[in-house]
């Protein structure tokens, strides 16, 4: 009956903590939703009102003003386009790492590992030379080839600590079988690690959505994504706060009802290895 | 309508052919600019250049002020020819100018009429005398203040303040007990954020950023005295928090009524007494940005102006653009369609000559007083080897400018005191300068 009640006691007291962790993680884009809905006068009022008259203004400014779809578009575009990219490269790399390390793999990962550790505007000015004259400037090409590359260490490593995790056992059973190289990715190995594949492609498809830096220094007009839209809303001289929210929140919009129909495969994914 | 299959096909090759010539023809400008109100209505009233110009189609790309400043660095250190139109100010004009990043703004149509632009904003806007952008509005600092709050309390402003009297009313005002404050001034550390006011204070208390041998003044009395007045009189009469106050954040604070005074940018007039986005609107007075020992250099002078890189592949077409967004027919255009108040203001004599806009626009009279009065060439008590009211006008001051920012601001937050921020600035300044060749 006691071992009962300290049960319960627990269970209560985890999932409040989880709610309030929830909540402590959310309330950031809850406000940013809230100020998008207020007047630019109510959105810098102190103390910051709870209770308003919404308005739907913000968006009504956004839309007349940009073209949305435009930017929409580029970010779909670039970021699954990159991430789609990234496994293609990503999923064979990590399979010869991990299924036929030699003793140079260690060195290999932790040196891919090494690229992200470089801030990105220390290498600004020669790629943005690169993709000057490779008339890459303002494409969406160049974009992709930029998020491709930034993204693979992480990709490569995340399907390769996945990979691990499979037996070697299986993969010999069918290559016994006589599967060929292909088959064998194909049929076995991506079937028993997608969880892992998908919160891994999910992951590089919200990096490249959020990627702000090379968004902005590469882009004028033509290829500029979503990014570069919510940047377009600051402004040195007049208030924003609640158009940039506005902004902001049709930016997050697609990319959270895209996390929110994958959430099953990326929590499988994402506790892959520990309930194994 | 018997038409054969070989017909057909010439007939589409014909129209494929139109469509590539009139391709060919269009020719696309791409604008770089801030989203500023003014901004905002030009690339609203765009569409009317492109109907008055077949030829010409324009890109918009908007960015954050400090991010359009790199983009537009790299692309002309780089020589990419992204942007054919820069929104720049008075700042990089002249250094860029002199660079030979610039196209020279020559052969200006007489339509144009040039002399009536503002001779301090044609003067922050060239290099060597010559003109490297043109002004699309320009800006002084005034004192803006709450006539209600001064009628009830009894007191008056004079139209052309000293600090020590701006002291007296914050004072006099500051009720905080009631979210009421005295003063509210900037305290966001940047070159062009704290500095910008700072270094007004600094003029009028008779200081100056160097003497004529590139010195740094920053211990002297001016400076001290300056600063520790700024410390006190926004530490203590000014709203909590006030160190992460910018532009946008006391424009707020006073539009909500929060505020006794505000000095800030004369653009503000039109925010503040706009019923839409002001609970004060009504009840707003205006008057000179304070002087203490001195007026020279107490108001500051800037303009955010249209420029043209020399890696643009499109000059002519943007030269049209640039000529049409600050001419005087825009200015008509902007009258017609947004009331006259809303002309861009700060640049052209004849805006103040008419006495429409003087009605529509009550700050309209003191902004012209403060352009006025502003003088790039002479802002300092002592004489001083730079230019600039507000800003030196060499290409590391952005730099050292923010550093010294956040020093000062730090000492307003109470996390050092204002002699050793001061100490500290003047080390960094003298070091950046010695590093630059101005010192031997």
């Amino acid at each position: 009956m006691k071992l009962h009640t300290e049960k319960v006691v627990k269970l209560t007291l985890v999932t409040i903590v989880s709610w309030l962790v929830a909540a402590l993680i959310f309330f950031p884009i809850f406000w940013m939703i809230l100020t998008s809905f207020k007047t630019e006068l109510n959105a810098f009022s102190s103390p910051p009102s709870l209770f308003f008259w919404p308005t739907l203004e913000n968006y009504f400014v956004v839309f007349e003003r940009s073209d949305y779809l435009r930017y929409a578009f580029n970010s779909v575009v670039i970021s699954f386009v990159s991430s789609i990219l990234a496994m293609f490269i990503g999923i064979p790399a990590a399979y010869s790492m991990a299924f036929f390390p030699t003793k140079r793999t260690q060195g290999v990962l932790l040196w891919m590992l090494s690229t992200k550790m470089l801030p990105p505007v220390g290498v600004l000015v020669p790629i943005y030379l690169l993709a000057r004259d490779a008339s890459l400037l303002d494409t969406r090409t160049g974009l992709v080839i930029i998020y491709t590359l930034i993204n693979l260490p992480i990709v490569i490593w995340m399907i390769y600590t996945y990979f691990k995790d499979v037996p070697k056992d299986i993969l010999e059973a069918c290559r016994m079988d006589g599967a060929s190289l292909w088959q064998e990715i194909r049929h076995v190995l991506v079937p028993i690690t997608m969880g892992g594949l998908s919160s891994t492609f999910l992951l590089s498809l919200i990096l490249s959505w959020n990627e702000a830096f090379w968004s902005l220094n590469l882009t004028a007009s033509q290829a500029a994504p979503l990014t570069a839209l919510i940047a377009s809303y600051s402004s040195p001289e007049g208030l924003f706060w609640a158009k940039l929210s506005a902004a902001s929140t049709l930016a997050v919009a697609p990319i959270l009802v895209f996390g929110w129909i994958s959430q099953k495969q990326l929590v499988r994914g994402l506790t892959f290895g520990a309930v194994k | 309508m018997n038409a054969s299959p070989t017909t057909w096909l010439r007939l589409s090759a014909l129209a494929i052919g139109v469509s590539c010539t009139t391709a060919a023809l269009a020719e696309t400008i791409t604008i770089g600019t801030v989203n500023n109100g003014d901004m905002i209505r030009m690339q609203a009233l765009s569409s009317e250049f492109e109907a008055a110009n077949p030829g010409i189609e324009l890109d918009w790309v908007i960015l954050e002020e400090n991010v359009l400043r790199q983009r537009l660095t790299t692309d002309i250190a780089a020589n990419s020819g992204q942007f054919d139109v820069m929104t720049i100010g008075m700042y990089e004009t002249p250094i860029w100018g002199a660079n030979g990043w610039l196209e020279p703004m020559d052969n200006l149509p007489a339509s144009y009429d040039e002399d009536d632009l503002f001779p301090s904003v044609k003067a922050g806007l060239s290099a060597d005398g010559q003109l490297y952008a043109l002004p699309f509005y320009g800006e002084s600092s005034m004192t803006y203040y709450r006539t209600d709050l001064f009628e009830d309390a009894g007191l008056s402003m004079p139209a052309a303040p000293t600090w020590d009297q701006v002291r007296e009313f914050a004072v006099a005002l500051h009720d905080p007990s009631n979210e009421q404050y005295g003063i509210c001034l900037r305290g966001k550390a940047g070159w062009g954020e704290n500095m910008a006011l700072v270094s007004t204070m600094v003029n009028a208390f008779g200081g100056s950023w160097f003497d004529m041998d590139w010195n740094a003044q920053l211990e002297t009395d001016e400076w001290k005295s300056a600063v520790n007045f700024y410390v006190d009189l926004l530490g203590n009469y000014g709203p909590p928090g006030a160190s992460s106050n910018g532009f946008n954040e006391n424009l707020a604070l006073f539009n909500t009524g929060k505020c006794g005074m505000w000095i800030d940018a004369t653009v503000a007039g039109s925010f503040v007494t706009d019923d839409s986005q002001s609970n004060v609107a009504d009840s707003v007075g205006f008057a000179a940005a304070p002087s203490q020992v001195t007026e020279k250099g107490s108001g500051w002078l800037w303009a955010w102006a249209l420029a043209i890189p020399v890696s643009s592949d499109q000059k002519d077409a943007a030269q049209k653009f640039v000529t049409w967004a600050t001419s005087k027919e825009y200015s008509a255009l902007v009258a017609d369609r947004h009331g006259i108040a809303a002309i861009p203001p700060g640049t052209r004599v004849s805006t103040y000559e008419n006495q429409d806009y003087l009605d529509a626009a009550e700050f309209a009279s003191m902004t012209l007083t403060q352009m006025r009065k502003a003088n790039p060439d002479d802002s300092t008590l002592e004489p001083s080897p730079y230019t600039g009211v507000q800003f030196v006008a060499i290409p590391g001051f952005s730099g050292f400018g923010t550093t010294v920012g956040q020093q000062i601001s730090g000492a307003l937050a109470g996390s050092s005191t204002v002699d050793r921020a001061l100490a500290n600035a003047n080390t960094v300044v003298n070091r950046e300068m010695r590093r630059a060749g101005y010192q031997d």
